[in-house]
């Protein structure tokens, strides 16, 4: 499939593509951390700064120089992994997003796993069975979840599931003080709680992760079952799906292997719109939640001005977004078999 | 011969938004063992909906409502889906138009073929690929072993037909229905597919229903032709009766509208519409010259070549016909000429000045915009949806010809009369006019400004025979009556030999030929010529009357 | 493709009786409309109407229940709930339109540049909406407001940002389709520049799949508001709004006084709800193929 030349020449552009909006996003970071107002040099020095200290941060950052020079200094430090010293924790915010990553990654990725578990399935009966209950209840999920705010849906959660029914553990973290942590391998608890055999912490963990996966999962549904429902629809009105029929293949057949596959493509390229949803509404999901990751870090840090904890956490997930869209379209690439090539 | 298909009183109707449509009113025919049955008509008519009514793959919403279809003994109306299943494919195959898009654009085209194969257990899992193979080879595809590996978009569309058919006989149905299989592909292609379905069903002696809303193309393929109109069966016979004495005033009119060699304009309508035949002035004085015109682009893969330095004069009041395949440059030519599009290099030299040094951005703006307009091929493309029918006229006379209000309408209104577009649907919006009702909006536009010289890009490919009989007309009196000179855009020899006093050849950006319509026709020249005029579809000789 | 027959002429529908025959034709678009004049309403007379001042605080009277006094009982500081929540509709939607219309406006103008000359500028403004989209979106607009302030203005510039890439991308579409139509061609050929051909011919055309756009993001901008506030960014207390009252009642939710997050919470949904249903109704409104 690589050996195949327009192919790879499509590869390899989409990569290249990559690289002006990664200088962008760097760019954008680094004007967004000059852009506070007053002194940037206080933001960074750190709470118990001093003048002196102030000024030496100042240099150290080199706000006396020209802009465009700091801005070389800028890139220096970020490529050696420096992304400023948070004031509240007093480390170095690149090893505090580090720490608290996999928290955020388990938590989206769970939900994310659910919502297309739920989704996708719902989107491809809508398609087949139109105007039955399966079709309403598509249109319904899809119009409620567009509209749900994930704060408020997370708060009803907990006062439904906590506070009435009582079967929801409280909303304080990823484990219950009763349990200790598992031993860090991926850093995801429940894999780690699953190598160590720990089938209690297991659970426990589990419990902790349902509520705020519900959550995040109820918000990345709608989109994800209204593009399903739509490509089906659009795949199974197309002319080969009519070939497919007259030849006499079965339902099963032209369902799966003609339809849905070619539904899956516009598909695909919805999930990176939905990542960038999930990853936005991870940070208000976290801070109902209580969950350790980097958005309520993130949050934590805009209410004591702790500007360097914020921006190096801006600058984090948008790289990350940047990588994950590029496996994404990748991942486009090698399934659609018409990439690279002009249609005649 | 003994009965295949036999099929009586079949009706099928429609559940709309508006209430119940009748597509099929209550039909009766027979298909013979090894017949070719060709069903002709136009759009509206209910010969698509037939067959998909026997293979019982209507929409959702569509319902046999009445009748009977035995197809062999079996019960089409009435069998349970899952034998119908069985039957699609094994007994009864079709082909559809539109051949690339009738495939499955992410699959490699050897497995679309296998599925079949393998769905009606005519191959296992082992010997599936060699039966593919042999199906490629069937449909006299060479090189099959790389066909097999390709997916659709990397194939012709000539090429694609072929591999629909190879799925459609892979199983050896008895019985291939084949809904307009050659809408849409060059006239060369189109004789190609025709000649290959035909010869494969004589081989296998096969049974055939050919749907086409081309007279003369079921004319040639068939053994019987059936005429429909409006769900029913107007007559039925075989192809040359049907030609020198159709019964029915609607296969006379059908048989009418088809062009042919020796008639002329007029007697493409019923004889009563016909009226007095009005000659135009043609002059010897040049209009538009073009000289060694040249237009290279930057193609994905290297430079395209789309105009190889072609040079031709067009005289006033004459009517000159633009005729080659896809890809040969005609399009790109009348672009360049209507002056949407720079040449790279040439002279375009109009009523004395050479127009090709004006840049095309900037045309707009030229005193000599109005005198060089054009007729678009597809009107639903050309007409502003959001406009209404008197807002698309009044267009180019509000920015050009600077006509506002009552002056403005009366014009309006004098056009619509000139083109025969009643006035009460001036009003209306393009999606609720029909096709002829458009392309008469296109035109009005086009002469509103009374221009010199008319660019007409395939005017009529889009429209029913009957209708393309009436627009022809209209146009041919127009050039009369308004003294216009045309260069007509068309692959359809026959309606520009009708049309043209002036015919020019293309082929890959060049002229391979070109002069007098009659001569050129009748004596062609170059080889690239003789081919098309061959794979035109030739309907017999009509007896001649008064 | 059935000819449509030669019926006497149909009374062709003007603008208005077009805009009632669509809500009439579809229910589900009059409840929206009737839902979104009643937002309306709100926004422009609720602080005239309401029947307590939603500042007044009253700590004697503090989380009370919902009562006939209190339809949707008081906060923590003894301010009426329904006052307040009623009173936040207008800064709620003027911030959501205010963000829509820059964005729309924004977005627009460079689609159309983009989608009608091609080349460099097409380009150049891909990369630069890949750069912005880089950013998943409530992120950046934290990130915005966070640099620049914490003001309502910054707010819906921030909003503003991070929707204009859908209508640009979107616009571009949807000209890029139409650019080369027949009917493109018939504008240049009556006369029209470029630039008014794009304006008045192509442009209007892409109205209609625009207003669904427009909708759902006159919804996404009230969630983004309110997420903002939510998160302490944006309007500060004691000012009524939505978000910010949701995060001062979810402390008390805990404790069972429900009444302080949910009512402001399904008022919002009820907004949100409102615009994505109304965009289906606009966007009939908008395309003339819907007259009969």
């Amino acid at each position: 499939m690589w050996a195949t030349s327009p192919r790879l020449r499509a590869t390899v552009l989409r990569v290249a593509q990559s690289i002006p909006v990664v200088i962008g996003v760097v760019i954008i970071s680094f004007l967004l951390t000059r852009a506070l107002p007053g002194d940037p040099a206080v933001y960074f020095a750190g709470v118990a700064a001093d003048t002196e200290s102030i000024e030496q941060t100042r240099i150290a950052m080199g706000l006396d120089k020209p802009l465009l020079q700091q801005f070389f200094l800028y890139v220096g430090n970020l490529l050696q992994g420096d992304l400023g010293q948070s004031l509240s924790s007093g480390r170095s915010v690149a090893a505090d997003l580090a720490k608290r990553l996999p928290a955020s990654l388990e938590l989206t990725l769970s939900a994310l796993i659910l919502a297309i578990v739920i989704a996708v399935p719902l989107g491809v009966l809508a398609a087949t069975r139109p105007g039955t209950w399966v079709d309403h209840l598509c249109r319904v999920v899809v119009t409620a979840g567009v509209s749900l705010p994930t704060f408020f849906t997370g708060i009803l959660l907990i006062y439904i599931f906590y506070y009435l029914l009582g079967i929801a553990p409280s909303p304080l973290g990823r484990l219950d003080f009763i349990y200790l942590d598992p031993d860090h391998v991926t850093g995801f608890y429940l894999i780690d709680a699953a190598l160590m055999g720990d089938w209690e912490t297991w659970v426990g963990a589990a419990k902790q992760l349902i509520l705020p996966a519900t959550t995040l999962a109820l918000f990345t549904l709608a989109p994800i079952a209204r593009m399903t429902r739509a490509a089906m629809l659009t795949a199974l009105s197309s002319d080969f799906i009519r070939t497919a029929r007259a030849a006499g293949l079965s339902s099963r057949t032209v369902l799966y292997r003609y339809a849905f596959r070619n539904a899956l493509l516009p598909v695909v390229t919805t999930l990176g719109m939905v990542f960038s949803f999930a990853l936005g509404a991870n940070v208000l999901v976290e801070k109902v939640f209580a969950w350790p990751g980097i958005g309520s870090y993130a949050v934590e840090a805009l209410v004591v001005s702790d500007y360097a904890a914020v921006q190096g956490f801006v600058l984090a997930m948008a790289l990350l977004f940047v990588a994950l869209n590029l496996v994404i379209d990748l991942l486009y690439t090698a399934i659609d078999p018409r990439i690279g090539f002009s249609s005649k | 011969m003994s009965v295949m298909l036999s099929v009586t009183d079949l009706a099928v109707a429609f559940q709309t938004r508006r209430g119940q449509v009748d597509a099929v009113r209550g039909i009766t025919f027979e298909v013979s063992k090894g017949e070719i049955l060709g069903i002709v008509g136009e759009s509206g008519s209910g010969k698509s909906v037939t067959s998909y009514a026997l293979m019982r793959i209507l929409d959702a919403g569509g319902t046999i409502k009445a009748g009977e279809a035995t197809y062999s003994g079996i019960d089409l109306r009435r069998s349970t889906e899952r034998d119908m299943r069985d039957i699609r494919g094994r007994e009864i195959s079709m082909i559809f138009q539109n051949p690339r898009a009738a495939l499955n654009p992410i699959r490699k085209v050897g497995h679309q073929i296998e599925d079949v194969l393998r769905h009606h257990a005519r191959a296992t899992r082992y010997d599936a690929y060699a039966k593919a193979i042999a199906a490629l080879e069937a449909v006299k595809i060479n090189d099959a072993e790389a066909r097999y590996n390709a997916y659709p978009f990397e194939l012709s569309g000539g090429m694609c037909q072929r591999i629909v058919c190879a799925i459609a006989l892979a199983c050896d149905p008895r019985l291939l229905i084949a809904d307009e299989p050659t809408t849409g592909l060059d006239i060369t292609t189109q004789k190609a597919v025709m000649d290959l379905v035909r010869d494969l069903i004589r081989e296998r002696g096969m049974s055939s229903i050919l749907i086409t809303h081309d007279l003369g193309l079921a004319a040639q393929y068939c053994d019987r032709i059936l005429v429909m109109k409006d769900g029913m069966i107007v007559e039925q016979g075989d192809p040359v009766q049907i030609f020198s004495n159709p019964q029915h005033p609607y296969s006379r009119k059908l048989v009418d509208a088809t062009p042919r060699a020796g008639e002329s304009v007029r007697s493409l309508l019923p004889p009563e519409d016909r009226g007095t035949e009005l000659v135009p002035d043609v002059s010897d004085t040049p209009l538009l010259e073009v000289r060694n015109l040249v237009k290279t682009y930057a193609g994905k893969s290297g430079p395209v070549h789309a105009v190889k330095d072609i040079s031709f004069t067009i005289n006033q009041g004459q009517c000159v016909g633009l005729v080659g395949e896809s890809g040969c440059g005609k399009s790109t030519t009348s672009e360049i000429l209507v002056r949407l599009m720079d040449a790279t290099s040439g002279k375009i030299i109009f009523d004395g000045d050479d127009i090709a040094n004006v840049p095309a951005t900037g045309f707009a703006k030229d005193a000599r915009r109005a005198d060089i307009q054009m007729v678009f091929q597809d009107a639903t493309d050309s007409l502003n949806p959001r406009h209404t029918s008197r807002q698309t006229i009044a267009e180019p006379l509000r920015r050009l010809g600077k006509m506002r209000g009552a002056k403005l309408t009366a014009r309006i209104e004098e056009l619509a009369t000139l083109v025969g577009l009643p006035l009460s649907l001036l009003d209306r919006f393009p999606h609720q006019l029909s096709g002829g009702q458009k392309a008469r909006v296109g035109i009005a536009r086009a002469v509103a400004l009374e221009p010199k010289f008319l660019i007409l890009d395939e005017p009529t490919a889009a429209l029913d025979v009957s209708i393309q009989a009436v627009v022809l007309n209209l146009l041919v009196d127009l050039r009369a009556k308004l003294g216009l000179s045309y260069l007509f855009v068309s692959h359809d020899l026959h309606v520009v030999r009708l049309l043209c006093d002036h015919v020019i050849v293309m082929k890959d950006g060049q002229i391979v030929e070109q002069g007098a319509a009659q001569d050129v026709m009748a004596n062609p020249q170059s080889d690239y010529t003789k081919t098309l005029l061959a794979a035109a579809p030739k309907p017999p000789e009509r007896r001649q009357i008064t | 493709m059935t000819e449509i027959p030669d019926t006497p002429a149909a009374k062709t529908q003007g603008n208005f009786d077009h805009i009632l025959y669509v809500l009439r034709a579809n229910p589900v678009t009059l409840i929206a409309f009737g839902m979104f004049a009643m937002l309306i309403f709100s926004a422009i007379f609720g602080p005239a109407l309401v029947p307590y001042d939603p500042l007044a605080t009253n700590a004697q009277n503090a989380l009370q229940p919902p009562s006939w006094d209190h339809w949707f009982g008081t906060d923590n500081v003894g301010r009426d709930v329904f006052s307040r929540v009623i009173v936040a509709t207008r800064l709620d939607l003027s911030i959501s339109v205010a963000a829509v219309a820059l964005s729309f406006v924004v977005g627009s103008i460079l689609g159309c540049i983009a989608g009608y000359w091609g080349g460099w500028l097409d380009i150049i403004l891909n990369r630069f909406l890949d750069t912005i989209m880089a950013f998943p979106l409530f992120v950046l607009a934290m990130g915005i407001v966070a640099a620049l302030g914490n003001t309502i203005e910054n707010i819906i510039y921030a909003t503003a940002v991070i929707n204009m890439p859908f209508y640009a991308r979107l616009v571009r579409a949807e000209v890029n389709i139409r650019r080369d139509a027949g009917f493109a061609r018939a504008a240049k050929l009556a006369g029209n520049s470029d630039v008014r051909v794009l304006a008045f011919h192509i442009f209007p055309n892409a109205l209609p799949p625009m207003m669904v756009q427009v909708s759902l993001n006159l919804g996404w901008a009230i969630l983004n508001a309110a997420g903002l506030s939510f998160i302490g960014l944006g309007v500060s207390p004691p000012t009524a709004e939505w978000g910010i009252m949701v995060a001062e009642g979810a402390n008390f939710i805990v404790s069972g006084e429900w009444w302080l997050a949910v009512f402001p919470g399904l008022w919002l949904m009820l907004a949100v709800f409102t615009f994505n249903l109304l965009g289906d109704g606009l966007r009939d409104i908008v395309d003339p193929r819907k007259r009969t």
